[in-house]
């Protein structure tokens, strides 16, 4: 079986301060190359924290954004550099930003018939069966197709969002941060009406959150960024319970969880590295106590290292 | 800080040369040639086309542009046939009396503009703030010919406070008080549109800023409320108040077109519409040209104050 | 557009001048069927007329001719071009700037350096040159003005075309198969399209002063034709004998232009979002208070003791109950989480407590805040402000939003001591240095003249930690100050800031919609829905024992880190909005426990031992849950 989402050594590089006759004055590699693929019908979550590049790689992937280098592969065929609307039928995007991913000028109805219209030529009759069809599945009243998006709630407007996504078609969905804007009592809610949708139409996510406890809920396996790079990727049952690369480690240790003694798990107070002037070496070696001469100078790769979890460390955890 | 300046002043360059361009285009577009309108329509053709060598016009566009860019460059802006004087001497002439004028209206409207606004921000919808929404409403609406000529009725003619015109007495010593008193009535009357638009743009800046979180947190901390208002709001509304001042710069040296031909004001703006109508070509492209150039040179000192006022601004 | 007009005729200015505007209009559109003399017949015997003689009311100028005929003729030629030029730059404008705006990157260069460029001219020069080189006329002066204006539009339409190409609809439209030209028609325009009438709305009187300006100099319309500009151009030689001639055009201009400018506020204000919601107006520097209830005793509970605490927003005719009736109290060095969704009210439980609720609209409408006993809801705003961060201080959300972006770090810290004590300038420094170190900001001595945004997020909120602590409070209320920063950094944040309460034996009120954080950091927690608390206690009580529904259902819901790949337990339905409040228990239409007598009457707040609850068919009875 093809995977159903394969990317090969795609990078991001944004340059900077370019003019109209001077050429770019620096540049940030927001997303060093990664390679991963996606099975079909798997979850595979990606937590960071802000500035990881997780958004800049879910630009990508969708076609809003142009890699640097590398290539993405949906369900066997590759797809580089073709315009948003090609990619718009394999692949979907739910915003973070429930409300402002809706335009304020038009219908609910209008809205989702864009996608009917541009991506699949439908006529009217046919626009409405399916869209009567993804409301009912969604659990949104068709009442609502005549009305504009301030109307709606936010946790309403996010459960339009997805239906929009539906409407294209695509087997896979990217969900950026999809309900990091909702209160906790309506994340629930759409988590569980996203793991619904995920059996009934046989779809496979691509889950960004900053939120370990919420990736790991939904997620089959998990990718943790850091500065641009992908430092582990594992099965989400593993990855935060025994963790292997020291970032997971301190991400794990971080997250507030209850009954557990409140203690700062850095001893140093410091951040993320500058990323015009990026270090030389393993971008988390400043911050890490594991941290060796060999780490300041050169960059560690993601390798297998012990059957199910990769790692991208020259001293990983646990390996005793 | 001087490396921003140097920057800012580098980039005016393509700034000026487009200037001359436009200008020089806008000028070819004239028909005729002015060899005719200098001449007359009686002018021989042999004389017409003599003319036309001297003045360079038998050249093409390009070239007659560049020799026209190169001697400005050296300080000749051509002589005007009207005037049958060098351009550049009636310009700088005429000009001192424009910057005296737009100066002082300049400083009372930016003065006077933030202070109504600030004021009126901080009494949103009280009885200052109505008053002076009101004035401002007027300012705006009425044309600064039309004031000007109501004010020399009112206080030059009826009262007898000012004089009607001109920028010195005719007979008697040309002194600062001279001077004052012939400026009082012309820079108000330029300064009112001006000040109306700085003072409604004001309050809205400052309303908005009122708004933002950091003054939540000035008041959390016990900061007075004078000392919100003008301490954290303004400087954070000066801001957006800044560039508008760079703009109103430019109207207010529009408005002296108006004001000095109702107050007879031996200014640049007077000159270039009898210029105009007399068709003084070489004046008028001289006149803009130099004019247009000190304004983009005051525009860079906003910037630069811009740049003083906003640690964000790279510079 | 039926809202639009409602909210137009609302405004009363507004009303005044499209009355005003469409009464010159009228007349102007009548005049070719008026009886009126013809406008450029001269007839020098009778000139100079003064206005309400014989055969011509207005009076006659300088050559005779009648100045009422005069005036309405003209006023249609200076509105009409006025108009066109208003729409031709508009148009041309707001074309080029969405294309700009739209596209970005090179072209957006492209044509804004050449926008730039016609900018540098003061406008008149501009102008004046345009009708140096077609020739004086009305319709000459009517392209200089139009294209003069046309920077200033397309400038102002690429700002905002930029804002909204960068909005997420934008993304999904493109995703759904949208092309460019679609996506400008459609997603882009119909946004913009309101900025483009308010942008018109406030310039046709600029641009009718404008033509009249260059008529007035003599470049536009040409003689016998006259329009406004040109009569009182005309008209500047006699004016001190003949002021009537002068002054009869320069009123209509002033009428005119003034009710264009009433109607064009107007439609901006009925335009624009942002005052739709009221929210454009400037808060206050304490909040309204009008009580009118009784004033609750004190009891001498805590330091800070808020006692029956009801705020609300009054936004036009409605009344949101933001908090409907709220007691707590904290005491000396202890900590309390108040814990809640958006909406449950209790950023402005917190805000309430020193007056910085945001009023208009907020009104504190009863109860009690005590400080050591001492009522400060209707305190003078002098005893409040001198409270303010001497004895109880705020820790906000968003640092970057919160610290004022133009002074530097070092400065504010400084400012908040001297709001409370005079402190000269090296003792002040020296006192800044102290606080930043005391918050463990790495090179303290450095860092103090950064500004905000040189700052990361957790640095920025270090700074207003060590704000907070300036003058030594005995309270600090600290809003979500860790919700906007990522795990790692909130982690050393809240660890330093549980450091500082027991070194410093600071009450802290701590507000998060967090069950990790409250469980780490809180003593006590309040737990708040639709405005009110539901239940209280001591944290690991409640955690352990939760009672209300509510507490019990939010803390199941959310998903703690460990437990693996599961389903949630989701509340379904939503909140109530607090402005229409149900009988009895606001959370009646989500609970699984819900009976009849849960939605009548009010339900008190039961309190056992140190825990409370505000249900009827508790989870656990309280009297279990207490021991």
């Amino acid at each position: 079986m093809t995977a159903a989402l394969k990317l090969t050594d795609l990078s991001k590089t944004f340059y900077l301060g370019g003019t109209l006759f001077g050429g770019p004055t620096g540049s940030v590699k927001a997303v060093h190359p990664i390679t991963l693929t996606v099975e079909h019908g798997d979850t595979l979550g990606i937590v960071g924290e802000s500035g990881c590049g997780k958004s800049t790689l879910a630009r990508m992937l969708v076609g809003l954004l142009n890699p640097t280098t590398g290539q993405i592969e949906i369900e066997g065929a590759a797809l580089d550099n073709a315009d948003p609307a090609d990619f718009g039928k394999r692949i979907q995007y739910v915003f973070q930003d429930p409300i402002s991913s809706l335009n304020p000028r038009k219908t609910i109805r209008q809205i989702m018939e864009a996608p009917l219209k541009r991506l699949h030529g439908m006529d009217k009759p046919e626009r409405n069966k399916r869209i009567a069809e993804i409301f009912a599945s969604v659990n949104l009243r068709e009442e609502f197709l005549d009305r504009y998006p301030h109307e709606f709630s936010g946790g309403q407007a996010q459960r339009i969002g997805i239906a929009r996504a539906l409407a294209a078609n695509a087997r896979i969905l990217i969900l950026d941060e999809p309900v990091s804007a909702l209160d906790v009592s309506i994340q629930a809610q759409v988590l569980n009406l996203l793991a619904d949708l995920k059996s009934e139409f046989d779809l496979t996510y691509l889950f960004i959150s900053h939120d370990l406890a919420v990736v790991e809920a939904v997620s089959d396996r998990i990718a943790v960024l850091y500065f641009g790079s992908v430092v582990e990727i594992g099965p989400a049952k593993d990855i935060f319970r025994a963790p292997r690369h020291p970032y997971t480690k301190l991400l794990a240790d971080s997250a507030p969880v209850v009954g557990r003694a409140l203690k700062a798990p850095e001893a140093k107070d410091t951040e993320l590295p500058d990323p015009l002037n990026p270090p030389p070496g393993c971008s988390f070696a400043a911050r890490c106590a594991y941290a060796s001469e060999r780490c300041r100078t050169e960059v560690p790769s993601l390798s297998e290292s012990n059957g199910k979890t990769s790692v991208a460390c020259f001293h990983p955890l646990g390996n005793d | 800080m001087t490396g921003y300046i140097l920057k800012r002043l580098l980039s005016a360059i393509p700034v000026l040369l487009g200037i001359t361009v436009i200008v020089f285009l806008i000028m070819a577009m004239i028909p005729g040639d002015p060899a005719t309108a200098i001449l007359g329509s009686y002018a021989t053709p042999e004389n017409v086309e003599k003319l036309n060598r001297e003045l360079g016009l038998d050249k093409s566009l390009v070239q007659q542009y560049f020799i026209w860019l190169g001697n400005m460059l050296q300080g000749d802006f051509g002589t005007s046939f009207a005037l049958n004087r060098p351009v550049i001497d009636e310009v700088l002439e005429r000009f001192n009396a424009t910057l005296i004028l737009a100066g002082t209206a300049f400083l009372l409207c930016s003065v006077f503009g933030i202070v109504a606004g600030v004021i009126s921000a901080a009494n949103q919808y009280g009885a200052a703030d109505k008053a002076i929404t009101f004035v401002v409403l007027l300012g705006i609406s009425i044309p600064s010919f039309f004031l000007g000529m109501m004010m020399i009725l009112l206080f030059a003619v009826n009262l007898r406070a000012f004089p009607v015109s001109g920028m010195w007495p005719i007979y008697g010593d040309r002194n600062l008080g001279a001077l004052i008193s012939h400026l009082t009535l012309p820079a108000i009357a330029m300064a009112v549109v001006a000040t109306g638009v700085i003072a409604r743009l004001s309050r809205s800046a400052m309303l908005e800023v009122l708004r933002q979180d950091f003054i939540r947190t000035a008041r959390a901390k016990g900061v007075h409320e004078r000392g919100v208002i003008w301490r954290h709001a303004l400087k954070a509304a000066m801001v957006s108040i800044i560039p508008v001042l760079g703009i109103q710069a430019g109207f207010v040296l529009s408005g002296a077109v108006y004001i000095e031909i109702v107050f007879q004001w031996p200014g640049v703006g007077r000159m270039l519409v009898d210029a105009i109508l007399k068709r003084d070509i070489l004046l008028v492209q001289g006149g803009v040209v130099f004019v247009a150039a000190c304004y983009v040179l005051f525009n860079i000192a906003v910037d630069v104050a811009q740049s003083l006022l906003d640690p964000r601004i790279k510079t | 557009m039926k809202v639009f007009l409602k909210l137009l005729a609302r405004n009363r200015l507004a009303l005044a001048g499209g009355i005003v505007l469409m009464l010159v209009v009228f007349l102007v559109l009548i005049t070719p069927i008026l009886p009126l003399a013809d406008p450029d017949v001269t007839n020098t015997a009778n000139r100079f007329k003064l206005p309400f003689s014989e055969g011509a009311i207005l009076g006659t100028d300088h050559l005779g001719r009648d100045l009422l005929s005069r005036l309405l003729w003209g006023t249609q030629l200076s509105l009409a071009v006025g108009f066109a030029a208003a729409i031709v730059a508009a148009t041309l404008g707001a074309t080029i700037g969405i294309i700009a705006g739209y596209y970005g990157g090179r072209t957006d260069n492209v044509i804004m350096r050449g926008v730039d460029m016609l900018m540098a001219f003061p406008y008149i020069l501009l102008a004046l040159a345009i009708v140096a080189a077609l020739g004086p006329g009305l319709f000459n002066a009517l392209v200089a003005v139009a294209a003069v204006n046309v920077p200033f539009f397309a400038r102002n339409i690429r700002g905002i075309t930029v804002g909204i190409a960068h909005k997420e609809f934008v993304d999904a439209a493109r995703l759904a198969g949208l092309s460019d030209t679609r996506i400008i028609l459609t997603e882009i325009l119909p946004n913009v399209i309101p900025v483009i009438v308010i942008a018109m709305s406030t310039t046709i009187g600029w641009m009718i002063l404008e033509t009249a300006g260059l008529s007035f100099l003599g470049l536009g319309s040409q003689p016998p034709q006259a329009d406004l500009g040109s009569m009182l151009g005309e008209a500047r030689s006699a004016l001190i004998t003949n002021p009537h001639t002068s002054i009869v055009p320069g009123v209509m201009i002033l009428i005119i232009v003034m009710s264009i400018n009433l109607l064009g506020d107007g439609v901006r204000d009925a335009l624009d979002p942002r005052l739709k919601s009221g929210a454009l107006s400037r808060p206050m520097a304490a909040t309204m208070v009008k009580r009118d209830g009784p004033v609750p005793a004190a009891t001498g509970d805590g330091l800070l003791e808020l006692q029956n605490l009801q705020t609300q927003f009054h936004v036009k005719d409605r009344v949101y109950r933001a908090v409907g009736g709220v007691s707590l109290h904290v005491k000396r060095g202890e900590c309390l989480g108040i814990i809640g969704e958006s909406g449950s009210g209790k950023s402005v439980t917190a805000l309430s407590v020193m007056g910085l609720v945001a009023s208009p609209p907020g009104v504190i409408s009863g109860g009690a805040v005590r400080y050591d006993g001492e009522d400060l809801i209707g305190a003078p705003y002098r005893r409040l402000r001198d409270m303010r961060g001497k004895n109880v201080a705020y820790i906000f959300q968003d640092p970057l939003a919160t610290l004022h972006p133009l002074y530097r770090v070092g400065e504010q810290l400084i400012e908040a001591i001297r709001a409370h004590r005079p402190i000269g300038k090296e003792e002040g420094q020296k006192k800044a240095i102290e606080l930043l170190e005391a918050v463990r900001m790495p090179n303290a001595a450095k860092r103090i003249s950064d500004y905000p945004h040189e700052m990361s997020g957790g640095m920025r909120q270090r700074v207003g930690i060590a704000m907070a602590l300036a003058n030594d409070p005995d309270i600090i209320i600290a809003d979500e100050p860790t919700t906007a920063l990522d795990v790692t950094v909130q982690a050393q944040i809240l660890a330093m800031l549980d450091d500082l309460r027991r070194s410093r034996g600071l009450a802290i009120v701590f507000i998060t919609h967090d069950f990790g954080v409250v469980a780490q950091l809180c003593d006590r927690v309040a737990v708040m829905y639709a405005g009110r608390i539901v239940e209280e206690g001591p944290t690991a009580s409640i955690l352990d024992k939760p009672t209300h529904p509510y507490t019990t259902r939010l803390m199941a819901c959310v998903p703690q880190l460990g437990e693996g790949k599961r389903r949630l337990e989701a509340i379904p339905g939503l909140p109530p909005v607090v402005d229409k409040l149900p009988d009895g228990c606001a959370f009646a239409d989500r609970c699984e426990r819900v009976q009849a007598d849960c939605r009548t009457g009010e339900i008190a707040l039961e309190r056992k031992g140190d825990r409370a609850v505000r249900c009827l068919h508790p989870v656990t009875p309280l009297q279990e849950a207490a021991e």
